[in-house]
């Protein structure tokens, strides 16, 4: 085992004089508690208050824990909270693409479907919600599987069942699908999973930037592709979709 | 609030909606698809004198209403390429109904701030209106009970309570309206020549009209006191009322009123007998059309206008509200503390089977629709040690389902027309299981169209239809599209069982209130 990196042990050991209760520390107190200079507390002081696990008080400058963390042990989003975030954004994306919109999360092996939107004509649907996904070929278990490392150990530890003719199940090369789908932000689904039916996903972002789902389509292949792929129209309003969905999540715009 | 979707857009031309809401003015711009091009919102101070008493000030009202339409006419002209106003082809206005105002036509200046429809002050006037009939005195010419919510007795409040104004009012220097009123005498023109006009579904609201022949009741407007030379002229929901300028526009015709829930009846295109809408917010209002003739209500609902297009003959409804179904889940957030966000609720709910032989009726302030009682109180029924937190989250969720189906069953009882399909809106419409509770317990197919902002668009669409937009409502219902529907999956049997619990559980509210006790 690797020897232990003293500034995080250090750091460590800040956080914890810190805690407890309602405890304000000036800089010479925590320097003197800890019988460590002034300097080093500073740089310690000033890179968890980057982090957001300190904050200091404006007026006496003394320093406290900070709402980060709190929210590390309390930091799940709650997909039903998800799905009302999303609600607009899914329903503007499935009536401008013509297609049917899903919004997937992580669950156990697969992906769970936690909001899907009809397809804007006549035809008889039936509501998807709660149902399960394969993360290795679909859009959004793709995009899932490149984009949070969770799911990526997931699919590693599963089987690539071969689910069409199309579906890839080398492990290699579905590596280089998800290195594809980071490189391009977005990720696709040729009838890897149903014969004559491609989806185009994208991830979703809450405030910390950390990948909660992914939003995507799905369609008949005849009207989804054209010759190249995914029509550039559709992939450009599902990534519209998912970076709108994160901004009203408070992920910052990117 | 959050943005709008305005992505990928055709080019217009346009309909603009203003929505003169409780909380907030909107304006959203249309295109012909019935897709949302452009939001602009503004809210408004809400004024509480004294307990019970809620007002607004229709003067802050009017210029939030001028900035959300110049402020939607600039986000389109930035989203949009080649957008000018004069793509805004006419414009439509929903309201908050009953709110109600006197105004100076000679100054533009109001008389006394609104009154909102949530005000109470007028509660024990309407007791004594009710004289020895009671609140059913001017229910079978109006379909309405006398209640504090209506703006007649409002009026009359005004009048005996502000210094001068029946004299001014007799004199024929002031003017009465529901916002629908005051937005379209500002919007064409005010002091200088603007149209004091009001359509039938908002004065189906006032207690003074007569719903069959649609026009003041001159026996009525005396007893509740209100000089009829204050009232608008009545006109149809969906007809060219004047021309307006603001917001850089240039003469667009002001084509459309309709009350909110109205509104929304008509967004949701219910244009067929039978059709039914139940908006899902803090409150809950469920409007079934009735057809061209009004039915009257002996289960405890109000018959109301549903909405009238031009020459045609009126379209009735039968209308039922719930008071408490989101504000259930409000209550559970930050009175009880068991959720952090109201999404949760389904969370908690779904991690249970079934309520664990739990039923929550929220009867906060007493019971509403079908029962009217004002001396019941909430009850959380069917406790043992086996329920849970998650038990009374799933008992919650079905407080509104069952709610609903009360309603259902009295339009039933008072129209002989079942609800075969149940199209909702509001923000609770993201709780799936809650949706699918609803299909369970109605035994109907329950759908959610794909354009949220049903009750500006209902407007749209009215203002649209006015001046030839869009040729009739065959296009309209081509525009309304299926986000999502949830099919009854429950057991008849275990239904009926469960639904009798319900109604012991309602039973047991009754009476906790002592005769007299507020």
């Amino acid at each position: 085992m690797p020897g232990s990196i003293q500034s995080l042990e250090r750091a460590a050991a800040v956080l914890r004089l810190l805690a407890g209760g309602e405890r304000r520390l000036g800089l010479s107190d925590v320097a003197s508690s800890l019988g460590l200079a002034k300097g080093t507390t500073h740089g310690i002081l000033r890179t968890l208050q980057q982090e957001g696990f300190v904050e200091q008080e404006p007026v006496s400058g003394k320093y406290q824990l900070g709402a980060e963390l709190l929210r590390l042990g309390n930091s799940y989003l709650d997909v039903h909270e998800l799905r009302a975030r999303a609600l607009v954004w899914t329903d503007d994306l499935a009536r401008s693409s013509g297609e049917a919109a899903y919004l997937g999360v992580l669950h156990q092996h697969g992906v769970l479907i936690v909001h899907h939107v009809f397809r804007p004509d006549d035809g008889r649907q039936v509501l998807e919600v709660g149902a399960m996904q394969p993360l290795h070929s679909t859009a959004l278990g793709k995009v899932l599987s490149a984009f949070d490392p969770v799911a990526r150990n997931e699919v590693a530890e599963g089987e690539l069942a071969a689910l069409t003719s199309r579906t890839v199940t080398g492990a290699d090369d579905f590596e280089s699908v998800l290195d594809l789908t980071r490189a391009r932000g977005w990720g696709s689904d040729l009838e890897e999973t149903w014969d004559g039916v491609a989806s185009v996903a994208a991830p979703v972002y809450d405030r910390r930037r950390m990948p909660v789902g992914a939003v995507g389509l799905t369609g008949a292949v005849e009207r989804v592709c054209d010759a190249d792929g995914i029509q550039a129209r559709l992939v450009a309003a599902v990534r519209d979709c998912a970076r709108a969905v994160s901004r009203d999540l408070g992920a910052g715009r990117f | 609030m959050t943005d709008t979707p305005t992505s990928s857009h055709g080019t217009g031309p346009f309909i603009a909606a203003i929505d003169q809401g409780t909380t907030s003015s909107r304006c959203i711009i249309f295109d012909r698809d019935g897709r949302i091009v452009a939001v602009d919102q503004k809210e408004h101070e809400q004024i509480f004198p004294k307990p019970g008493w809620v007002e607004h000030d229709a003067a802050e009202i009017w210029t939030n209403v001028q900035e959300v339409v110049a402020g939607a006419i600039t986000k389109a002209g930035q989203d949009i390429a080649g957008f000018t106003p004069s793509d805004v082809k006419a414009i439509g206005i929903t309201n908050q109904r009953e709110t109600t105002m006197l105004w100076d036509k000679n100054t533009g200046e109001p008389v006394h701030n609104a009154l909102v429809w949530q005000d109470t002050r007028t509660d024990a006037l309407c007791r004594e209106l009710g004289r020895n009939v009671g609140q059913d005195r001017f229910r079978r010419q109006t379909g309405l009970p006398l209640a504090s919510y209506f703006a007649g007795p409002k009026v009359r409040w005004l009048l005996d309570n502000v210094d001068g104004l029946r004299e001014r009012a007799e004199r024929g220097e002031i003017l009465f309206g529901t916002m629908d009123s005051w937005v379209i005498w500002n919007l064409t023109g005010g002091v200088d020549g603007g149209k004091h006009v009001t359509d039938v579904t908002n004065a189906s609201r006032t207690l003074l009209m007569d719903l069959k022949t649609l026009q003041w009741d001159a026996k009525i407007c005396d007893s509740i006191g209100v000089p009829m030379s204050v009232l608008p002229e009545i006109r149809s929901s969906s007809e060219v009322y004047g021309t307006t300028d603001i917001g850089g526009l240039d003469a667009v015709p002001v084509a459309s009123a309709l009350g909110d829930q109205q509104a929304a009846l008509f967004g949701q295109t219910c244009f067929a007998v039978g059709e039914a809408k139940s908006t899902y917010g803090t409150g809950t209002f469920m409007l079934m059309n009735t057809g061209e003739t009004p039915v009257n209500s002996y289960a405890g609902l109000i018959t109301t206008v549903g909405y009238r297009i031009g020459d045609a003959k009126p379209v009735y409804a039968l209308e039922g509200s719930i008071a408490v179904t989101g504000a259930l889940v409000q209550w559970m957030r930050d009175q009880m503390g068991l959720i952090s966000t109201a999404a949760e609720i389904e969370t908690l709910a779904s991690s249970v089977e079934d309520n664990g032989g739990a039923y929550f009726v929220p009867a906060f302030s007493g019971l509403f629709a079908p029962y009217w009682r004002s001396d019941a109180r909430g009850v959380i029924a069917g406790l043992t040690r086996y329920v849970t937190k998650a038990h009374i989250a799933r008992a919650v969720l079905e407080a509104t389902a069952w709610q609903t189906r009360e309603i259902a069953d009295a339009m039933f009882k008072d129209s002989s027309t079942e609800v075969t399909t149940l199209k909702v809106d509001g923000g609770m419409t993201s709780n799936n299981l809650l949706m699918q509770t609803l299909s369970d317990f109605l035994d109907v197919p329950v759908v959610r169209p794909m354009v949220a902002e049903t009750t500006c668009l209902g407007a749209a669409y009215a203002a649209g239809l006015a001046i030839g937009f869009w040729p009739d409502t065959e296009a309209l219902r081509a525009n309304w599209k299926r986000a999502a529907e949830w099919t009854p999956q429950m057991d008849a049997g275990e239904r009926d069982k469960e639904y009798k619990q319900w109604l012991k559980a309602v039973q047991a509210t009754m009476g906790w209130l002592d005769d007299e006790q507020d």
